[in-house]
């Protein structure tokens, strides 16, 4: 089967004192080849370290990741990640960044150099090829971390809150930028977010977590990703169903959270 | 006493120099640029940076203390200066049958560093000869005698008497003045005393700069440098001198990088290496590189091999521990990014580990060129035949002031030298540390 299969994943991590957290309880999640999906919850409901099992960077303690069909043991370039802060590499060029992947992997020159203009072309930082990434801005990284991620060909793209920490604007054209990659590269996308409007606009499909423990609390299919491919995604906030969407994950999430306070109040 | 007057002179002309310059100087002292239109400065350190002018009168400043408190013949105001030329006091000597008569003596006061000085031939300076004086009539007869400055001077006035102290001659004046023995009598040029067997001595006035053995001028000290370029010291050159010294200390620190790195990089990624180094750096790295001085004289003997030794484990242990702590600086969403894009171990190490811990590494190294820097002079202080310790070592055993202050302004100048060297290699290197 080719996909992404997250197939009964619990994730339990012991405390010093004695008790545990259960991160993560019994999620499983089937992931087309191609899908967009986007995460949402409140903190604590063990988003990122679903991604982090995804990815491969941790072993869940119960069930088993299989990305077409093969076991996920640890991380590797089939599975590629987009950290919030960029994580580039501060000691290289953009170019060598990006080029990071296919060195890597011992593709040719050549071919790695090719990829890597094409990559620039389409996140457009041509013009800032030679430069150090110190000297870029925030929004500028977050292409870098995308180009670099997208020159290793993955199967898989995980993000962990990409654009947390773009600002409004800066937020909103990255957010197009990624629209426009998943449709040209039909790449399976795993976006973490904290943010409902951008979950809604770039989730072909929603999932919102709910905490203690951590699993799926409910799961959209939404129009709007498709309709924001190539297009102003201000049109798209004004479709009919996007307020009122919104409205209804805010309320689940809200709700949620004074939940965790109500359970915290009456703990102490 | 002249502590508390060197403190009063440089605060007063700290402040002095501020009030004189920043009036003078007004448009320099005036911030530029964005940080003018701030309101706010006191307290904002980005709005503060290095006044040039300060640095420039600073050294001025302590050039012109070390002028002031010396003899020197640079035209800048001086603090009152010891007593030199010739100077008589009256004493009167009275014998048992109370009979008493007056003589002169006569003190020639000369420069105490007279044989260091030369004259236009080139020829030392010599101590000179008391002059002959007439003898006078009476039982007490006149004296001549000379002392240097900062001297003291025992004068057996009944030398030339008719009748000697063993006979009942006793001083009971001085220019008049009674007087008993282990008294003191001031005048201008210094001090007249008796010391308690009632024997006449002289210690001419010292003023408050100080004598060429306690601080030598700076025209001095040049000289010497001038000298010292020469002719060398101790049958080597002044280059072999700071030539030894930096060899030692660049050899050293490269071999305790060399070792000191790649274990701190062990420590940084494996249990076991962390374990069983991390008792040994714990212990060695509060004791101080000179505490070993004696036991690597005992092992290595005073040859190069032991002071190598000395600074490589000066090095060692501060590289050790850079490298280790660049190693945990590593930001983890970097390694697993690198991971994520297909590195191997060895890929993560040598293309994500060590670039990011170079910053660590260079703050390391800077640090540990400072110390084997300090301790390499200290090591020559003990035992070496080479070095610009051991030349300071050497001339002070000999009192040659002049020679230690050029060895301190050489050590201070090349250490200087090094951190900037260091700094310029860290910025072409690691551009991007501070930025992120």
């Amino acid at each position: 089967m080719v996909g992404l299969l997250i197939d009964d994943v619990s994730m339990r991590f012991d405390l010093p004192n004695g008790g545990y957290v259960q991160a993560l309880k019994n999620v499983t999640l089937d992931i087309k080849s191609g899908e967009l999906m986007s995460v949402l919850g409140p903190s604590g409901c063990g988003k990122t370290t679903l991604l982090n099992i995804v990815a491969g960077f941790l072993a869940p303690t119960k069930g088993q990741i299989n990305l077409n069909d093969s076991p996920v043991t640890g991380p590797s370039p089939e599975r590629g990640m987009v950290f919030q802060q960029g994580a580039l590499f501060e000691w290289m060029s953009v170019r060598d960044n990006v080029s990071f992947g296919p060195d890597m992997k011992g593709i040719s020159r050549k071919e790695s150099a090719e990829r890597v203009e094409h990559l620039l072309d389409i996140v457009g930082l041509q013009d800032f090829k030679e430069k150090a990434v110190y000297e870029l801005s925030g929004g500028m990284q977050q292409r870098v971390a995308l180009a670099r991620c997208l020159a290793n060909e993955p199967d898989v793209i995980l993000m962990d809150e990409p654009l947390g920490a773009l600002d409004a604007l800066t937020r909103e054209k990255m957010q197009s930028l990624v629209l426009d990659l998943w449709k040209d590269t039909g790449k399976t996308i795993i976006l973490i977010t904290h943010s409902v409007e951008e979950a809604l606009l770039l989730g072909e499909r929603l999932l919102v977590m709910a905490p203690r423990p951590g699993r799926v609390h409910k799961e959209y299919r939404l129009p709007f990703a498709d309709l924001g491919v190539g297009n102003d995604l201000r049109e798209v906030k004004k479709h009919d169903d996007y307020a009122s969407t919104r409205e209804e994950i805010l309320e689940m999430i809200w709700n949620m959270e004074e939940e965790i306070m109500g359970r915290a109040e009456e703990s102490t | 006493m002249t502590g508390l007057l060197v403190l009063f002179l440089y605060t007063t002309a700290f402040f002095g120099t501020f009030l004189i310059t920043s009036h003078l100087l007004r448009s320099y002292f005036q911030s530029d640029g964005f940080t003018k239109l701030k309101t706010v400065t006191f307290g904002d350190e980005s709005a503060v940076s290095a006044n040039r002018v300060a640095s420039i009168v600073s050294i001025l400043t302590v050039f012109w203390l070390w002028v002031a408190f010396t003899n020197s013949a640079i035209p800048l105001p001086k603090l009152p200066g010891p007593f030199q030329g010739e100077v008589t006091f009256i004493y009167t000597a009275t014998l048992e049958d109370g009979s008493s008569d007056d003589a002169t003596v006569s003190i020639n006061v000369y420069r105490e560093d007279i044989q260091q000085t030369v004259d236009f031939d080139g020829n030392p300076g010599r101590a000179p000869e008391a002059v002959e004086v007439e003898m006078g009539d009476g039982f007490a007869k006149n004296d001549s005698t000379t002392v240097a400055r900062y001297g003291f001077k025992v004068i057996n006035v009944w030398a030339n008497d008719t009748v000697a102290k063993a006979d009942g001659s006793a001083v009971t004046a001085i220019n008049g003045q009674p007087i008993k023995p282990g008294q003191r009598i001031k005048i201008p040029e210094g001090e007249i005393g008796l010391t308690d067997k009632g024997t006449p001595t002289f210690s001419p006035a010292t003023g408050l700069r100080m004598a060429r053995l306690y601080l030598p001028a700076p025209e001095v000290v040049w000289q010497r440098f001038v000298d010292l370029m020469q002719d060398g010291y101790q049958g080597f050159t002044l280059w072999e001198h700071t030539y030894y010294s930096l060899y030692r200390v660049i050899a050293g620190f490269l071999m305790g990088a060399l070792v000191g790195i790649p274990i701190g990089y062990a420590m940084g990624l494996t249990n076991w290496s962390r374990g069983w180094f991390d008792p040994i750096v714990e212990f060695m790295r509060p004791v101080p590189p000179l505490a070993l001085i004696p036991l690597i004289i005992i092992w290595f003997g005073i040859d190069e091999t032991g002071k190598i030794a000395l600074l490589f484990l000066a090095a060692l242990w501060i590289m050790i521990i850079a490298a280790r702590s660049g190693v945990s600086g590593v930001a983890i969403s970097k390694v697993h990014a690198a991971y994520s894009l297909g590195a191997s171990k060895w890929q993560i190490l040598s293309r994500v580990i060590v670039p990011n811990s170079l910053p660590e590494i260079f703050t390391g190294a800077r640090v540990a060129m400072g110390v084997c820097w300090g301790t390499v002079v200290a090591a020559e202080l003990v035992a070496a035949e080479v070095g610009l310790g051991k030349m300071i070592v050497v001339a002070s055993k000999f009192q040659l002031t002049d020679i230690v202050v050029v060895g301190i302004i050489l050590i201070g100048i090349i250490g200087f030298l090094i951190d900037v060297g260091m700094r310029a290699l860290e910025k072409w290197l690691v551009p991007w540390k501070g930025r992120i």
